[in-house]
């Protein structure tokens, strides 16, 4: 098992507990039960029924004909637009939610970046009847109201984080100095693959659903479970951790990631974290992290809020080291153009996260006979603003 | 002997550790406020690495960070701030702060150019044990203690492990909580104090975080050999026009009653 996590919390030279002694209690708790709980059969029933009946799991493997036609290959999109709230990011809420509860927590406390994530959170907290606060930076609250209004309907405080640039990353430290603050009836449900082991695999194990089902579906479709590629868009990296997870260990699956580029790789106004990223320790974890020689965090830059994270999960930062995926990057023009393309072709307006991952059709040297999964990871309602101020369709 | 383990042996209590962020308010403060702090009857001095992401730290040190950045602090720099600082000061530096610049800079280069220049301590809050123990022989030959963090929540199993692993004091956070100055101390905080003095620690420990005057600062030093003030003292350089008169007033107004 060349692609999971050790026992100490490390993918090869990624990963750990980096955190200060304040946290140890709360991450060490997490740590010793999460694999028992997941484990147990009355969990697994009850969060594969809310995936069932409540996200609306499994969600469709889309053939898409007419895009298909476009790139000579045949391209399925994993229809995970089509969740409950428009993302991939309520499997892991829903996960997380069950764990908090069976460990007795009461109160629930998130980061966002788009708002996805805090969308997300704030409906499993309504659905449990648990208390939720939501950190989101002052500037992406401005950016994203919609979603704050959201979240708000739903009954959650919505608290804006005004240190730093404002975004994703002093979202997370806001929400990472509140538990501190909050030690002990407090569950944090962090919205990606980052942060201290044992979030990572954590939240990997609770997105593999993705690919569980893409294996099932192509079985069915293709009589191979297997495809040539599977292609998603890397911010954090927790939906692309979803697609991959049960083909890792299968060589010949071509996985791909997607990096937001922003204006350009070397714009200085970029995401892209493998390209420009050095291994470093941020929020938890030792990985890829966009930082000045000085061990400063750079601000990144996308125009999908959801991409726009200076570091990636410790266990991409371990993917890209052993090559075991090759990541690829998609300016905002880029990602913009791909997702009035997908509306024009197939009707479906993706996120413009996921629109990343559709740009990259054009860098792969695919077959007319390869079969191509693109992780089709959110809906586009929540990017309409964005739409409207691009323009060009 | 260490500067530290010397300063522990000659005092047992009342000795006052005082925090500040290199490089602010203004970029080359770092040498002047150690002087006046020496002058002015601190015992240690612990100097701030600032860092973009400071997670662990209340307002008042996040806002120092991002200043002493925005001034153009970097890790080389402090250093040789320090070897300036060394040519008039006697007693104790130890540097704190996140790990990611520290890493940045290289692990081993960072340590003995720190221990060259005359730092006596680190305290590195995100580092884990376990990475620690892959460097404890370079900064045990290099003279440099290396100060672990306990906290309310600590298990004794787990304190007993830090104890172990620090040299010259184990740094005890007062309160579940990131830094800042509070005014008092709860029952539930006085009993953790207890705990922590009752437990025979190999080393001695200073009480940080939440220390702000006088009354706290006596009252921790009941239970620990002192205390660590920080937040307290980086508000005063804020408003100090006359870092001479008022860090020495600071100093004595923790120290004794008014
Ligand atoms: C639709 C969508 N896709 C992708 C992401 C990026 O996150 P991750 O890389 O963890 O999947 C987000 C984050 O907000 C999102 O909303």
């Amino acid at each position: 098992m060349k692609y999971t996590v050790n026992e100490k919390g490390f993918y090869g030279k990624f990963g750990g507990a980096y955190i200060p002694e304040m946290l140890y209690p709360n991450v060490e708790e997490l740590r010793q039960n999460y694999t028992s709980i997941i484990n147990e059969p009355s969990f697994q029933t009850e969060f594969a029924k809310l995936l069932k009946d409540y996200v609306g799991r499994p969600t469709p493997l889309y053939f898409a004909q007419r895009l298909s036609e476009a790139y000579k290959a045949k391209i399925y999109l994993k229809r995970e637009d089509l969740c409950h709230t428009g993302a991939h990011k309520i499997n892991n809420t829903i996960g997380q939610i069950l764990l908090a509860r069976r460990m007795g927590k009461k109160k629930i406390i998130a980061e966002t970046g788009a708002g996805q994530h805090g969308v997300a959170t704030a409906t499993v907290c309504a659905l449990m009847g648990m208390d939720c606060t939501v950190y989101m930076g002052q500037l992406d609250m401005d950016r994203q109201r919609p979603n704050v209004e959201r979240m708000r309907i739903l009954g959650a405080q919505v608290v804006p984080a005004r240190s730093g640039n404002m975004t994703l990353k002093d979202a997370t430290n806001e929400a990472m100095r509140h538990w501190i603050n909050n030690p002990s009836d407090t569950h944090y449900i962090i919205g990606s693959v980052v942060g201290p082991h044992p979030y990572p695999d954590m939240v990997t194990r609770f997105q593999s659903v993705i690919s569980e089902e893409i294996k099932a579906q192509l079985q069915e479709a293709e009589g191979n479970p297997f495809p040539d590629y599977v292609v998603a868009c890397v911010g954090g990296g927790s939906n692309a951790a979803g697609a991959y997870y049960h083909f890792l260990e299968d060589e010949h699956v071509n996985l791909v990631g997607v990096e937001a580029a922003g204006k350009g790789v070397d714009s200085g106004e970029s995401a892209a974290t493998t390209a420009l990223g050095k291994t470093g320790v941020l929020h938890g974890s030792k990985t890829l992290l966009m930082q000045t020689e000085d061990g400063q965090v750079i601000e990144p830059y996308s125009i999908s809020a959801g991409l726009d994270y200076p570091g990636i999960g410790p266990l991409h930062a371990h993917l890209f080291d052993t090559q075991r995926v090759q990541f690829v990057s998609a300016t905002d023009d880029d990602a913009m153009q791909a997702g009035i393309e997908l509306s024009r072709t197939e009707g479906i307006i993706p996120a413009i996260e996921s629109a990343h991952a559709v740009a990259a059709l054009k860098q792969l040297a695919v077959d007319p006979d390869d079969v191509v999964v693109i992780n089709l990871s959110g809906r586009g309602d929540k990017d309409l603003e964005t739409y409207i101020r691009w323009g060009k369709y | 002997m260490s500067r530290l383990k010397q300063l522990f042996q000659d005092k047992k209590n009342n000795i006052l550790s005082v925090f500040y962020t290199a490089g602010f308010p203004k970029l080359n403060d770092t040498v002047e406020i150690a002087r006046h702090l020496q002058s002015g009857g601190a015992d240690i001095i612990e100097i701030g690495i600032p860092f973009s992401d400071p997670v662990a730290d209340g307002p008042t040190i996040q806002a120092s960070n991002k200043v002493a950045l925005d001034n153009g602090m970097t890790v080389k720099l402090l250093l040789e701030q320090v070897k300036e600082i060394r040519k008039d000061v006697n007693i104790p530096i130890v540097l704190m702060g996140y790990l990611n610049p520290v890493l940045q800079y290289g692990f081993e280069k960072f340590c003995k150019e720190a221990a060259a220049n005359g730092v006596d301590g680190l305290i590195l809050p995100d580092m884990p044990l376990d990475e620690f123990n892959e460097h404890k022989d370079l900064t045990s030959s290099l003279g440099l203690d290396v100060i672990f963090l306990v906290s309310p929540t600590t298990s004794a199993e787990r304190i007993n492990m830090i104890d172990g692993l620090s040299s010259g004091f184990v740094y005890a956070v007062s309160s579940s909580s990131t830094t800042g100055a509070k005014k008092g101390f709860t029952a539930d905080q006085e009993q953790y104090f207890q705990k922590l003095k009752s437990a025979n620690l190999k080393n001695p420990f200073l009480i940080g975080f939440g220390i702000s005057d006088h009354a706290t600062f006596s009252k921790a030093s009941e239970y620990g050999s002192g205390a660590i003030v920080g937040s307290a003292f980086i508000n005063l350089l804020q408003e100090s026009s006359n870092f001479g008169k008022d860090i020495s007033q600071f100093v004595e107004s923790l120290k004794s009653k008014s």
